[in-house]
This record gives C-alpha cells, structure tokens and sequence, in this order.
C-alpha cells in the first residue's frame, strides 16, 4: 500500500466517524434546541414553521410573559438554588470530615462503618418514602425547604464520602507528618490543610450531588408540594398540568427550565469529566 | 487500587475523630437508613378503619402479591419494568459504549465538544425531557411527522404515546434518549485509563481500530460495562419521574405505562376514589427494595468477581 493510500483511507474514515458523531449529536440536541426556538414565537409561527428560527413575523415573548404572570417561576428558582446550594455544602463539608476520618484514623470498626456509609451509593432512598413523610410530619417539616435539605443530605452524602476517601488517600503523607511533628492540633491539619487540598474532587462532587437535586421531582412532590415551596422541576410539573393547552407558556416554562441548567453544565462539564477520568470514580 | 491503609492511630485523638464522623453518621442513618428500615417495618403492620395499627405479619405481602385486585397491577407494573429494562440494557448501553468507543480513538479532532453535547440531555430533569418529547411527538403539533418526512418515513408516524401497544416502548426510547450520557460518559472514562502502548503494540502489529476495540479495550472496560447495568437496573426499578410527567400517576393508557415506581405511588397515595394506604405503599416500596437488593447481589457475587479476575 502507497502512502497517499494510507492517506486516503485515513481521511474517509475520519469522515465516517465525525458522520456518526455529529448524527448522533444532532439526535441529543435537536429536540432541546426545538423548544427552545419555539418559544420564542408566536402561536402561529409555532404551529405553522415549527422548525423555522423565530423571524420578524413570528417572534414573540408571549409564552414567558404569561409565564412570570400567572406562575411563580422567581420563586421556584429561588427554593431550587436554595435547596441545592445549601445541600452542596453541607454535603461537602461532613462528607469531608467524614471521609477523613475514613482515610486517615485507624479505629476499631472502621471498615465496616466505610461499608454502612456506602450502602446509600447503591440503594435509593426513595424506597424509604413512607417513613421519610412520617419523620417529616413528626418534625413539623412538611412543605418546608429544610425537608428537602434534610433528605437531600442523607442522599448525596454516600458518593461524596466515597470519591473524596478515594482522593484523600492520594494526599502525600509527608504534609500530615510535619503540621503533626509542629504540634498542630487535629481539627487545625483538616480545615488549613486537608479542605484546601481537595479542592479537585470538590467540583466533581458537586456536580454529582447537584444534577439529581435539582432535577428531582419525586421528594418535593411528597414532601414540600405547596406553600410556595415548590422546586422548578415541580413548579413546571405543576404549572403545565394547568395550562397544557397554551402551546407558548408551555414551551417558555420549559426553555426557562433548561436554559440555567444548561449554562451551569457548561461551565461545570470540563471539571466533571476530569473528575471522572482522574480516577475518582471507579 | 491499592492504598496504604488508614495510618494514624484514634486513641491520640479520640474527640476529633468522633466529632468528623458523627455529623454525617447521624444524618445519613436518620434520613436514609432509619427510614428505610422502618419502611419495611411498617409493611407487616396494618390500620384497621378507625383504629391504631397491628401486627399482621405477611398479610399486606399476601395482598399486592395474591390478590386478585392487587396481583394483577402488580405484575403488571413489574413486568413493564423488565421492559423498560431490558430497552435500556439492549439499545442504550450498547450506543453509549459504541459512543465512548468512536469518542477515545486516537487523534480525534473535537472530541470534547461532541462529548459535552451528547451528555447534554441526561443533565436535564426527566420531567423536563419528558414534557420535550410530549410536544414533540404530539400530533397536534406535527413537528415529530415533519422530522420523520426528512429521512422519508412519515407514513410510520403514529400517536405513539397514546396507544397501548407503543406508550411503554415509546418512554423506553426517550428515557434511553436522556440516560445515554451515562455509559458514554463512565466507559469513556474507563477507556482513556487503558495504557496506550497495549493499543500501539496491535496497531503496529496491523491491528484496525475496530479490532483492537473489540479484541482489546471492550474485553478491559467489562467491569465498567457490569458497573453500569447494575446502575441501569437500579435506575430503571426506580424510576418514577418520566411516567408520572408524561403519563400521570394512572399510566395510561390502561396501565400499559405502570412501573414500580407509579404503582408505589399510587398505592402510597391514593388516586381518584382509591384512597392512599402507607402500610401497602410500604409493602410495594418492600418489594422494589427486594428486586434491587436481588440485582445488586447478583452483580457483587456473580459477575464482579468473575470479572475482577480477569483485570489488569
């Protein structure tokens, strides 16, 4: 085989490949994309050139002025952010002092405490619904955000314990031996020392802890679905299930839905896939 | 991987160690372990009309799992399950790991761009993909028709969410749409751990790519394949979102959509005149924990072992 042969076969198989790549692509982001678009037009444009980008003729923003009016999207936003901000750091921080404890004491049962924490990575608490509605009532949390923290925690709490053991076994002994040999205090070598360190594993934690937060809908519906403290992915359930005939506030709803959790995603994807390929998670 | 294992002893410092353990502790087993604990619990207790809850042994099992009027809905549900399992396990991991496959080939131009947007739709929320693919493949709208004149299949569009003989392939199919993102994103990661020079000795000894995936990078990344269809299996029996977005807690229609995960809340909650009943919504959640624990111990016992000893 010459060279130029070489070449040439080299050359269509890469356009195969970025054929198959990009048709598949297209196939992820195609129906995003149309209701997005969509959104932005009016009745007759989304019914009459659903595929068309929004013109001069068809453009409009009705869909999210009905939107804000008759809905309380602010609002859903705000307990989102709340719910998740607060649940990452919590999440980070014991899962932090735990993990350590973990990776850097020797104790009787240690091990098996690893495992009992780890029993969450596999068994969804979904399944304890029953009672987790029970302790709610009990505690006076219904149709609180702290309700959902609460759960939230306990959820995220087994991965996050299990990436950042892993990582805090990479942590060269040398730097823990010498705060030791200067006499610096336990708790003093975690919080100056180790937190700053993984600062690595933080963003991939994050990101894992975060998606399925945000984005569920089965613990707000049980134990926060009304007061106004609705998440965004049960306001829109909600808000949809009214107006499912009003094709524009329908496709606003959803854009207004996708769009932050797309903008977050790109800024986060390169952390979470180097998370991922560093080896934190096997 | 190989660690030292945990290195300072405890007794020098006893307080510290408790106080990084407890936060966590006590909150993970009071949300997550102590509820599901008492989840099962409450499943061998009933409520008598007006009256405290008893003891009534097997009985709520008896119910879902003999009862005419239970048993029914309940293989129902669980049989729908296996089906959209079995969806995710032949179309979904195969794409994602064909995906990760043509995504680590060597010298690929672009390659994280296409990466972060096929992972696109699995970080939305079900219910928001849900919702997406209703209009889309909603007739009053069209658009799904239209898309399908594009490659000359128009004639196969049908109302396929609202027939009883598609709905469940159909939120299959957009379900596998969203999770896909999952295997492509876990066997990629595993496949970039493979040492290059395994691949480069078999291109250099006339090994094509496709051979050197089949022969060498797929038979190393099992594990992770294994590790993914537990994952896939535990999702899908858990699932609960897409159906309840799309189709409502009925899973329509006639329950050709029920999973376990409507079917216990339904039972949990009540729908229409059936009143909500914690103690059988207990006894379904019982059950799924059952099949899952099933799921995850055939995967501990039967496979990863297998597989760990054939591991680099």
């Amino acid at each position: 085989m010459s060279f130029s042969n070489i070449r040439r076969e080299d050359a269509s198989r890469a356009v195969i490949v970025h054929a198959i790549l990009l048709t598949y692509t297209l196939v992820a982001l195609y129906p995003i994309f149309l209701v997005v678009i969509n959104a932005f037009k009016t009745r007759k444009g989304i019914f009459r050139d659903p595929m068309g980008l929004p013109n001069a003729e068809t453009f409009s923003l009705d869909g999210f002025t009905k939107v804000l009016a008759k809905s309380n999207f602010e609002l859903f936003f705000y307990n989102s952010f709340t719910v998740t901000i607060v649940t990452i750091v919590i999440v980070l921080l014991f899962a932090a002092m735990a993990a350590w404890a973990l990776s850097e004491y020797k104790f009787p049962g240690g091990t098996a405490l690893g495992l009992y924490l780890a029993i969450g990575i596999m068994v969804p608490i979904r399944l304890g619904s029953v009672s987790i509605l029970n302790l709610v009532v009990d505690l006076g949390l219904v149709n609180t955000l702290t309700a959902l923290v609460l759960v939230y925690v306990a959820q995220g709490l087994p991965l996050a314990i299990f990436i950042l053991t892993e990582f805090m076994h990479q942590i060269p002994k040398d730097l823990k031996e010498a705060a030791r040999c200067d006499g610096v205090g336990e708790f003093k070598i975690f919080f100056a020392i180790i937190l700053p360190l993984i600062r690595p594993a933080v963003a991939t934690v994050a990101v894992f802890t975060m998606i399925p937060i945000w984005n569920d809908l089965w613990f707000p519906l049980i134990l926060a679905p009304g007061d106004g403290k609705q998440t965004i992915t049960l306001g829109v359930q909600q808000f949809i299930g009214q107006y499912v005939t009003d094709w524009n506030a329908v496709l606003a709803s959803l854009s207004l839905a996708i769009i932050p959790i797309l903008i977050l995603y790109l800024i986060f994807s390169r952390q979470l896939i180097r998370g991922l390929t560093s080896g934190a998670v096997k | 991987m190989a660690h030292s294992g945990p290195m300072t002893d405890w007794r020098k410092a006893k307080l510290p160690v408790i106080a990084f353990l407890a936060p966590a502790t006590i909150i993970y087993t009071v949300f997550m372990i102590y509820p599901l604990l008492d989840s099962i619990r409450l499943s061998f207790y009933a409520t008598p009309s007006g009256g405290e809850a008893a003891f009534v042994g097997l009985d709520n099992y008896r119910t879902i799992l003999a009862d005419p009027d239970w048993s029914e809905t309940f293989w129902n549900s669980f049989w729908n399950n296996m089906k959209f399992f079995a969806v995710h396990m032949l179309i979904q991991n195969p794409i994602g790991i064909a995906l990760a496959g043509i995504l680590s080939l060597p010298r690929l131009r672009f390659r994280n761009t296409y990466r972060t947007m096929m992972i696109m739709p699995t970080m939305l929320s079900v219910v928001i993909v849900g919702f997406i693919w209703q209009l889309i493949l909603s007739p009053v709208w069209g658009v799904g028709a239209d898309l399908l004149d594009i490659i000359g299949l128009k004639s196969l569009f049908g109302p396929w969410l609202g027939k009883e003989g598609s709905a469940l392939i159909t939120l299959s199919f957009i379900s596998v749409w969203q999770w896909v993102g999952i295997p492509l994103m876990l066997i990629y990661a595993a496949l970039l751990a493979i040492p290059d020079d395994l691949v480069d000795a078999a291109i250099v000894d006339g090994a094509s790519h496709f051979e050197v995936f089949l022969h060498i990078k797929l038979p190393l990344v099992l594990p992770t394949v294994a590790m993914v269809s537990i994952l896939t299996f535990v999702g899908n029996f858990n699932a609960f979102d897409l159906i309840y977005a799309v189709k409502g807690a009925l899973a329509g229609p006639n329950f050709s959509t029920d999973i376990m995960g409507t079917l216990f809340y339904r039972t949990f909650f009540g729908y229409q005149l059936q009143l909500g009943n914690p103690h059988l919504g207990a006894t379904v959640a019982s059950l799924m924990f059952l099949i899952i624990l099933a799921g995850v111990l055939f995967y501990l016992f039967a496979i990863q072992r297998r597989l760990a000893r054939y591991q680099l």
